[in-house]
C-alpha cells in the first residue's frame, strides 16, 4: 500500500476507535504551479503543495465530517475524533451509510507526463506566447489583463470500514486570458481558454486568438430591441446552462422537492433529437476518474434520451433513499468537502448542422457568446432564469452587428423543450462543471434590451 | 501571533527567502478552525469540522512575485516554502531587517463560538426551522445553515514588520421554498458579523421568518417587466450595486492594467453631488472588518466618492508601490494558499436625507429591487448584471405587485451618474465576494437609492 492509502486506512481505524460504528477517509496530496503574466513579464509564479484528509464517521444513522491538514498519526487521530463528535450532533437518518465496495476498473491516461517534464520557465514561456498571439492578432487589441497558466498533479486515496479501497492519480492543466480591445473610446473584453491534462495538450495560438477574436468582435456593440426570438448559444454558454440543468438532475435536489425536473422521469421534455448523458469515465473528460468521491466506480448514465428524461444522478445516500444503486456521482471539491451528488462530465450530443447552417436555421435572432450573473440570475428550484448576455445579431441567417447589455430569460425546462437543433462540433468547456457541448439553437427566448 | 510563528524562525525563513535576492520577502502563517452544520427536511445534517494550518512565502523582485505555500507550520515546513519561493531567483543574497513586533487589537469577541456546545447550535437551527414553517402551511421546504470560522494569522516581512490578527466570524443563513399549486418560490436571508456567538443572542429566528415571508410574497408575483425605467434599490444588501458597479473598478490592480472604466478618473465627477461612498475595514464588528489586512497593514476608512467626485483607489502593498502611494489596507487573501490582491472590506454609500417613501413616491412607473441574489461586473467594460431576489412594480408612486425573475443590467458609468436620490435608512449586510478565484467576506451597505434609468430584464415584453 502507498503512504497515502495507508494514511486513509489508519484514519478509518482511528475513527472506529473514537466511537464511530462505520467510517470512510479520503486523502489527497497535490502539487501544482501557476504562472500569471502581463505586459510581456511574469507577474507571479506560484509553487503549491497541499495534502489533507477528510473523514466521515457514522454512529447509527448519524453522520459527521471532519477534515484537516495534519497527516501525522496524532493529527489524523484528532481529525477522526472530531468526525465522531460531529456525528453525535447530527440527527438520525436511516439512509445514511458508507458506500459498499465494488470492483474498480483502472482508468489509464489521467496523468500527462508533460506536467512533470515541463520546467516552470517553459510554462511561463507558454503563457507569454499566449499574450503575444493575442496582441498580434488585431491592431485593436490594446492589451491583455492577464494570462493565467496553471497545472497540477494529484493523488487520491479512499478507504472505508465497509471495505472500499482505491487510489488513483490525475493531472490537469489550463490557460486563459482576458484580451482588451479598444476603438473609438470604447473598451471590450474577450475570453480565451484551453484545457488539457498537461501543457503538451495546450495550443497557445488558439487560446490567444480566441480571446482577441472575441474582444474585437464586440467593438461597437449596441443594445438589441426587446423581443422574443430564436437564440443560438455558443458552446461556452450552452455549457453553463447544461451545468445548471445537470445540477437540477442531482437526486438530492429532486428528492427534496427542489428541482423543476422532480417527478418527470419518462416525460418527453425535448425534441427527439436531444440527448444528454453523464460520463465519469470519458477518456477526454476533465472530471474523469476510476471512482467517485466515496469510492463508487464512475460510469455512464443517460439523462435525456430521444427527448425523454431518463434518469437522475445518485450518490450512495440518495440511492439508498430509493432503494437503488448509486450512479457513481458523489463529487468532492478536495478533502475539505464531504461528498454530494453532482454531475461528472456532462455530454450534450452533437447534431448534424454546421455552425453556418445553425445560423441559417435561426434566420433572425441573437447569437449569445457570453452570459453574466448566472449565480444570481437563476432560481435552481423553479428553473426560472434571467441573465445578462452579449453576442451578435443574426440577420438573414448570418452574423451581423455586435450586441451587449441585454438579458435572456426563460426557464430551464422550457429552454430544453425549445432546443431545435444542435451543432455538429462539440467542445469541452470548464464552465458549469465539465461539459462537452456543441452550439445549440433555441427556438424562442425573451431578449430584453432597449 | 508569536504562538503561530516564533520570531527567530520568521527571521530565518525570511533570510532563506532572500537567499537568491529579492527586494521584499514575506511569510504569512495561518491557522483556521471552522464548524458548519445545516438543517434540511427538519433534520440536522452536514455537521462538519475543519482545522488547517499552513504558510505562504513570497519574494518580490522587479515586477515578479515568487510565491510558494505549504501545509503545516513547523519550522521545516516554513523553510521549505521559503526555499521553493526563492528557487527561481538568480540574484545576490539580501538580508532582511530585524523584526519588530507591532501589536494589534483584534476585533473583540465576547463569546467564543468554539466554547458554545454544538448542541446549542443545532437547537438554534431547529428553532429557525420551526419559526419558518410556522409562517404558513405553504412553506414546503426550509433549509438553514450555521457557520463559525476562526482565522489566526501572522505576517512577518523583510522590512522588519511582525504582526498578527485573530478573526472570528459567525453567520447563519435561511432559505425557504413556498408552494401553492404549481407555483413554487424561494426566499433567503442571512445574518453574519465579525463577532462570536453573541451575534445570535438577540433573535436569530427572525431571519427564518423573513426568508419564509419573501417566498410567500413571491407566490403572488407576476412576470417582471422589461426595458429601461427608474429603479429604486433597497437598503443594506442593495449596496452590492455600488460594490459591483464601482468598488471593483477602484481596486488598483484593475485600474493599473487599464482594465477598469475608472482609469484616469481621479478627481472627476462620476456621480451626482449627493453621493458619498466609503470603504471601511474598521467598522466595529462588521463582516468585512479586520484589525489588519493580510499584509499586516492596519485597515482604514477610505473615501471613494466625495460629493460625486472620484477620490481614491483601493491598494495593497504592490499596487501602492507602483502608484507611489501608501497601501490603503486592502491587501486581502482567502488563505495562506493565495497571494494578496486589492479587495474591498465594507463598502457603502453614506446615508442621504431622503426617506424611502419619498424616493418611491416620485416614481410614476418603475421597478423596486428590495434585495439581490448577487451581481457581477466586468470592471474593464463596466457592464454589470444583478439578479433580483425580491422585486416589485412601482406604479403612480406606489409599490403595487411583486415580480419574479428580474435582472438589472447596465453600465457602471451611466448607472452611477444616474443615482438621483439617497435614503436616510442606512444599514449594512454581509456578502461573499469572489475575485481572481479568491473568496472574501465583504460588507455592503446603503439606505434606499434611486437610479434614474436602468434596464430591467424580465420576461414580460
Amino acid at each position: 500500500m502507498t503512504e497515502l492509502s495507508t494514511t486513509a486506512a489508519q484514519a478509518v481505524e482511528a475513527a472506529l476507535g473514537a466511537g464511530a460504528a462505520a467510517a470512510e477517509a479520503y486523502a489527497s496530496r497535490e502539487t501544482g504551479r501557476e504562472v500569471r503574466v502581463h505586459g510581456g513579464e511574469v507577474e507571479s509564479l506560484t509553487a503549491a503543495t497541499q495534502s489533507g484528509i477528510g473523514i466521515r464517521a457514522w454512529i447509527g444513522g448519524r453522520v459527521g465530517y471532519a477534515f484537516g491538514t495534519d497527516l501525522s498519526p496524532a493529527g489524523v487521530g484528532a481529525i477522526a475524533a472530531r468526525a465522531a463528535e460531529a456525528a453525535a450532533v447530527a440527527d438520525e437518518d436511516e439512509f445514511a451509510a458508507p458506500a459498499e465496495p465494488a470492483e474498480i476498473e483502472a482508468l489509464p491516461g489521467l496523468s500527462d507526463p508533460s506536467v512533470a517534464s515541463w520546467s516552470t520557465a517553459e510554462a511561463a514561456e507558454l503563457a507569454l506566447s499566449v499574450e503575444r498571439v493575442a496582441l498580434a492578432a488585431d491592431a485593436r487589441v490594446a492589451g491583455v489583463e492577464q494570462v493565467v497558466y496553471a497545472d497540477s498533479s494529484e493523488r487520491v486515496a479512499i478507504s472505508s470500514s465497509t471495505g472500499v479501497a482505491g487510489e488513483f492519480g490525475a493531472s490537469d492543466c489550463f490557460a486563459y486570458l482576458q484580451a482588451l480591445a479598444e476603438d473609438d473610446g470604447t473598451r471590450e473584453t474577450g475570453l480565451g481558454f484551453g484545457l488539457a491534462r498537461g501543457p503538451d495538450g495546450l495550443d497557445p495560438e488558439a487560446i490567444g486568438e480566441e480571446a482577441a477574436a472575441r474582444a474585437v468582435a464586440m467593438i461597437g456593440a449596441s443594445k438589441p430591441s426587446s423581443r422574443s426570438c430564436p437564440v443560438v448559444l455558443d458552446p461556452t454558454v450552452a455549457a453553463s446552462f447544461a451545468g445548471l440543468i445537470g445540477g437540477t438532475l442531482g437526486a438530492a435536489a429532486v428528492q427534496r422537492g427542489r428541482s423543476p425536473f422532480a417527478g418527470r422521469i419518462g416525460e418527453e421534455l425535448a425534441s427527439g433529437a436531444l440527448a444528454r448523458h453523464d460520463d465519469g469515465r470519458d477518456p477526454e473528460g476533465p472530471a474523469s476518474a476510476p471512482f467517485d468521491g466515496e469510492g463508487v466506480p464512475r460510469r455512464r448514465t443517460a439523462l435525456i434520451e430521444g427527448g425523454r428524461l431518463h434518469s437522475f444522478l445518485y450518490d450512495t445516500y440518495t440511492a439508498n433513499r430509493e432503494n437503488r444503486a448509486s450512479t457513481g456521482n458523489a463529487s468532492r471539491h478536495g478533502y475539505r468537502s464531504q461528498p454530494s451528488v453532482s454531475a461528472s462530465n456532462l455530454v450534450v450530443s452533437p447534431g448534424e448542422l454546421s455552425f453556418e447552417q445553425l445560423l441559417r436555421s435561426a434566420g433572425d435572432g441573437v447569437f449569445v457568446t457570453d452570459i453574466a450573473g448566472l449565480h444570481s440570475g437563476v432560481n435552481p428550484v423553479t428553473g426560472v432564469f434571467s441573465v445578462g448576455a452579449s453576442g451578435r445579431a443574426i440577420r438573414d441567417g448570418e452574423l451581423a452587428e455586435p450586441l451587449r447589455e441585454f438579458t435572456i430569460a426563460s426557464d430551464l425546462v422550457a429552454m430544453l423543450g425549445a432546443v431545435e437543433a444542435a451543432g455538429a462540433e462539440a467542445r469541452w468547456v470548464p464552465f458549469g462543471g465539465s461539459v462537452l457541448t456543441p452550439p445549440l439553437l433555441i427556438g424562442s427566448m425573451a431578449v430584453s434590451g432597449s | 501571533m508569536s504562538e503561530l510563528i516564533d520570531p527567530a524562525v520568521a527571521s530565518r525563513v525570511l533570510g532563506r527567502a532572500l537567499a537568491n535576492g529579492g527586494r521584499f520577502a514575506e511569510v504569512f502563517a495561518e491557522r483556521r478552525h471552522g464548524l458548519t452544520m445545516s438543517i434540511d427536511e427538519s433534520r440536522i445534517e452536514a455537521v462538519q469540522s475543519g482545522a488547517e494550518e499552513g504558510a505562504g512565502v513570497r519574494v518580490v523582485e522587479g515586477g515578479t512575485t515568487y510565491f510558494a505555500h505549504v501545509d503545516g507550520l513547523d519550522p521545516a515546513d516554513l523553510e521549505r516554502a521559503a526555499d521553493e519561493a526563492a528557487a527561481a531567483l538568480r540574484g545576490e543574497r539580501r538580508e532582511p531587517q530585524e523584526l519588530r513586533a507591532v501589536a494589534t487589537t483584534p476585533v473583540p469577541i465576547e463569546r467564543r463560538p468554539e466554547e458554545v456546545p454544538a448542541e446549542r447550535k443545532a437547537a438554534l437551527l431547529r428553532e429557525l426551522d420551526e419559526r419558518a414553517r410556522g409562517q404558513a402551511a405553504e412553506i414546503a421546504q426550509f433549509t438553514s445553515s450555521y457557520a463559525e470560522a476562526r482565522r489566526q494569522v501572522a505576517v512577518a516581512n523583510s522590512d522588519g514588520l511582525l504582526t498578527g490578527d485573530d478573526r472570528t466570524r459567525t453567520r447563519i443563513g435561511a432559505q425557504a421554498v413556498a408552494r401553492r399549486g404549481d407555483a413554487v418560490e424561494t426566499g433567503a436571508e442571512t445574518l453574519g458579523a465579525h463577532r462570536g456567538f453573541e451575534l445570535l443572542e438577540d433573535d436569530p429566528g427572525l431571519i427564518a421568518e423573513q426568508a419564509a415571508r419573501k417566498a410567500l410574497t413571491l407566490l403572488d408575483a407576476g412576470p417582471a417587466p422589461s426595458g429601461s425605467m427608474p429603479v429604486v434599490v433597497g437598503g443594506g444588501f442593495g449596496g452590492v450595486l455600488f460594490h459591483e458597479m464601482t468598488g471593483h473598478g477602484l481596486e488598483a490592480d484593475h485600474s493599473q492594467k487599464r482594465a477598469s472604466v475608472y482609469v484616469d478618473k481621479l478627481g472627476q465627477q462620476v456621480a451626482q453631488p449627493l453621493l458619498n461612498a466609503y470603504d471601511d475595514g474598521r467598522l466595529p464588528n462588521e463582516w468585512g472588518s479586520d484589525a489588519i489586512d493580510d499584509e499586516g497593514t492596519p485597515t482604514q476608512k477610505t473615501q471613494l466618492i466625495e460629493e460625486g467626485r472620484l477620490s481614491a483607489y483601493l491598494y495593497d502593498r504592490l499596487t501602492a508601490e507602483r502608484d507611489g502611494v501608501g497601501s490603503t489596507g486592502n491587501g486581502r487573501r482567502e488563505s495562506f494558499r493565495h497571494l494578496p490582491i486589492p479587495r474591498m472590506t465594507n463598502t457603502y454609500i453614506a446615508p442621504g436625507d431622503a426617506t424611502p417613501e419619498a424616493i418611491i413616491a416620485d416614481v410614476d412607473k418603475g421597478f423596486y429591487a428590495v434585495s439581490f441574489a448577487g451581481g457581477q461586473v466586468d470592471p474593464a467594460t463596466g457592464d454589470f448584471v444583478f439578479g433580483v431576489s425580491e422585486g416589485y412594480l412601482i406604479e403612480g408612486g406606489k409599490v403595487t405587485r411583486p415580480c419574479r425573475g428580474a435582472t438589472l443590467i447596465g453600465n457602471c458609468l451611466e448607472a452611477l451618474m444616474a443615482i438621483d436620490a439617497v435614503g436616510d435608512d442606512f444599514f449594512m449586510k454581509t456578502g461573499i465576494c469572489g475575485k481572481g478565484g479568491q473568496k472574501a467576506p465583504v460588507g455592503t451597505g446603503q439606505g434606499h437609492v434611486r437610479v434614474g434609468a436602468m434596464t430591467v430584464g424580465g420576461t414580460e415584453l
